[in-house]
């Protein structure tokens, strides 16, 4: 009980502490009281209303679960569906989780610092739910577990904690979608995720964002990879959004860890995008490339990137690129540490000015104006089905964009 | 095939085209002369699609279709396709990248760079810091891979040394359908080679260096802003250099 009063007590103290980087929020100008809805069978899901289906497609859900592993669904503060369908694989609400078992507390906040900032603070103060996803050692998943947190409640701040664990020798692939109902304006996310990838474990986790023009949204992320683990940690953002900020931070603690985080981001004209990744690595053998691709549209973008070699024998890439496409933005932030001899550690980093001139000679090329295909990162490492997953989430954004 | 109906084309406020007729048949290539300014690059981009030449008076037809307000990528889609003379630069884009554009994911961009001797450059940005004949190599490249049924060439050889003209002009040649080997093996006649060959080109040439590669069929002579004479390419040519463009123009007219 000790601990779990203590992490009140920092939060507490810090909620008022702003965060390093990105403009500071107001929390205070949000709802946090709990909303409730009713829990959702698996024919349920199917019979949505058409225009909430397709922000859940957007944001990468399959509603009829054919080819999930596992579902968690959460609206605005409440769980309406949880499941899994795949042996070797758990989907529990956090709540549930803290009450129910013990184990639970060696994962909580142990990545992440309860007093970061006000957004880890509230957290901890206010917690309406979140996922808590894990691998059994050994199992193998062939499908993806989807988990979409979902915002409809005007002027809501809805606030999470996920917890993903994949166990020795496991094989996890998370989708997870942030959408928001097409008639919500107004709202605030905050979200902390904490990654567990244990020894020779693989992970990957594609997140997709799907927010509204007015949404503040402050995600706070943490990853522990062991020897031999990978994480893929990719990230889509095709969306409006009033202000996102986050710097998802991964340690590789083991030896040959490996970590790979991969971004399109694409703008919106009056958003505010604040995103980076930073990866620690901590062992001989480990490897780290971060890759992010942006066009700005408009929108202001900084893309931060932080890359700290601690010991010989490593090797990291950073690589960004950015368009300025109809106005807005760009920054690109990197940063490369290396602290002793033998660490193999390189850059790339170009923003570029696309005018008409250049736009009309690709179109010449038969390229269609918005066509953002030569924005294409070619993910590696995943399964054919979730590259197809998130090919076809570019795609509906990218209709839907026109 | 190409038919362009008395066009006129105006750039801001001035008027840079008049009364323009032109027919490219299929299996043509015409070779348009003309002095500096006279608007030949402006007839390549009015038929390409740039909007700001703005199509004032008469109309463009391609394979039948009138695309006379058909924006860029639509006409390139039907089958035409350009080699600039200063394309621009893309930062952020590989020309493997656009190559792969080009060919629409269905080509082979190794074997395609090979041929025009431009592997070493398929990692560099699109244009980037690329001397005049490396351009033109990166040009007639993407025009492979796209692999256009009217292809316009604007000063293709400009900027070019001479070890590299016989091979833009030979590339070009092959894009055209007019390489020796290929065709003058299997098919005996001229007229049979004419009906074989399904291709149109129309080729900006100061020099005239490029007819040595490619025998174009007809000749055309841009005169401020007018079309002014068909002919036969090597006349029009020796004309020219006998007597200047003004003369010229004159004397066939
Ligand atoms: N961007 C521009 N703005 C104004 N006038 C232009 C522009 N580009 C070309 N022109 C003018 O249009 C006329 C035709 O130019 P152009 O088609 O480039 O000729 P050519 O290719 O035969 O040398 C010239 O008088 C030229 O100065
Ligand atoms: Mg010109």
């Amino acid at each position: 009980m000790h601990s779990i009063d203590e992490l009140k007590e920092r939060a507490e103290k810090a909620s008022g502490k702003k965060a390093l980087i990105g403009p500071d929020i107001n929390l205070d100008e949000f709802e946090k009281a709990p909303v409730p809805h009713k829990y959702l069978a698996d024919e349920d899901l199917c019979a949505l209303p058409e225009e909430e289906e397709q922000e859940l497609i957007m944001a990468g859900m399959d509603i009829t679960q054919k080819e999930r592993g596992g579902t968690y669904f959460q609206k605005d503060t409440t769980v309406v569906h949880c499941g899994t369908k795949q042996e070797g694989v758990e989907v529990i609400p956090i709540r549930r989780a803290l009450e129910e078992h013990e184990w639970i507390r060696d994962y909580y906040w142990k990545l992440v610092k309860v007093d970061t900032d006000k957004y880890t603070a509230a957290a901890e103060l206010d917690l309406h739910d979140g996922y808590v996803i894990r691998a059994l050692p050994g199992s193998k998943s062939v499908y993806p577990v989807q988990a979409c947190l979902y915002l409809e409640k005007e002027g809501l701040q809805q606030t999470v904690h996920n917890i993903i664990i994949a166990e020795e020798d496991s094989e996890l692939h998370i989708i997870t979608g942030c959408a928001t109902s097409p008639h919500l304006k107004k709202g605030a996310h905050v979200g902390i995720s904490e990654f567990f990838v244990k020894k020779n474990a693989k992970l990957s986790f594609t997140m997709i964002h799907n927010w509204a023009e007015d949404m503040v949204v402050r995600p706070r992320s943490v990853a522990r990879v062991e020897a031999g683990g990978l994480f893929l940690n990719n990230y889509i953002c095709m969306k409006p959004v009033k202000s996102l900020q986050m710097y998802p931070v991964t340690h590789l603690a083991g030896e040959d860890a490996v970590a790979r985080f991969y971004s399109i981001i694409v703008g919106s004209p009056g958003s505010e995008y604040d995103i980076g990744g930073r990866i620690f690595l901590k062992k001989p053998g480990t490897r780290a490339e971060i890759v992010t691709r942006t066009i700005s549209n408009g929108g202001d973008i900084i893309a931060r990137g932080h890359l700290i070699g601690e010991v010989a024998g490593i090797k990291a890439h950073l690589e960004c690129k950015g368009l300025i496409l109809n106005g807005g933005i760009m920054r690109a932030i990197p940063e490369l540490e290396g602290y002793v001899d033998g660490v193999e550690m390189s850059h790339e980093a170009a923003v570029g000015k696309i005018a008409q001139e250049e736009i009309s000679y690709l179109m010449s090329r038969g390229l269609d104006e918005d066509d953002r295909g030569f924005l294409n990162v070619d993910i590696p490492g995943l399964p054919e089905q979730l590259k197809a997953e998130i090919d076809r989430a570019i795609e509906a954004s990218d209709k839907d964009m026109m | 095939m190409l038919h362009i109906e008395d066009l006129q084309v105006e750039l801001g406020e001035k008027v840079i085209l008049k009364h323009i007729d032109l027919d490219i048949k299929i299996g043509e290539t015409h070779a348009l002369f003309g002095p500096n300014g006279s608007g030949k690059t402006s007839l390549l981009m009015t038929i390409m699609g740039y909007p700001q030449y703005k199509v004032v008076r008469g109309k463009i037809f391609f394979k039948d279709v009138d695309i006379t307000e058909l924006p860029i990528n639509e006409r390139a889609q039907l089958g035409i396709g350009m080699s600039y003379q200063r394309p621009p630069t893309i930062d952020g884009l590989k020309t493997r990248q656009i190559v792969q554009i080009c060919g629409k994911d269905k080509v082979d961009v190794e074997a395609l760079a090979g041929r025009v001797n431009f592997l070493d450059f398929m990692e560099r940005d699109v244009n980037a810091g690329f001397s005049g004949g490396e351009i033109k190599r990166s040009e007639l490249l993407q025009l492979m891979a796209q692999d256009a049924d009217l292809m316009l060439f604007d000063e293709p050889e400009s900027g070019v040394d001479i070890e590299n003209i016989a091979l833009v002009g030979e590339t070009i040649a092959g894009l055209l359908q007019r390489n020796g080997e290929q065709y003058e093996q299997k098919i005996k006649t001229k007229m049979q080679r004419k009906i074989e060959r399904t291709k149109m080109g129309l080729i900006i040439t100061h020099t005239g260096y490029i007819l040595d590669y490619v025998a174009a069929d007809k000749g055309q002579v841009l005169f401020d802003g007018m079309l002014s004479c068909v002919s036969n390419p090597v006349e029009i040519l020796k004309c020219i250099g006998k007597t200047g463009y003004e003369e010229c123009v004159r004397c066939i007219v």
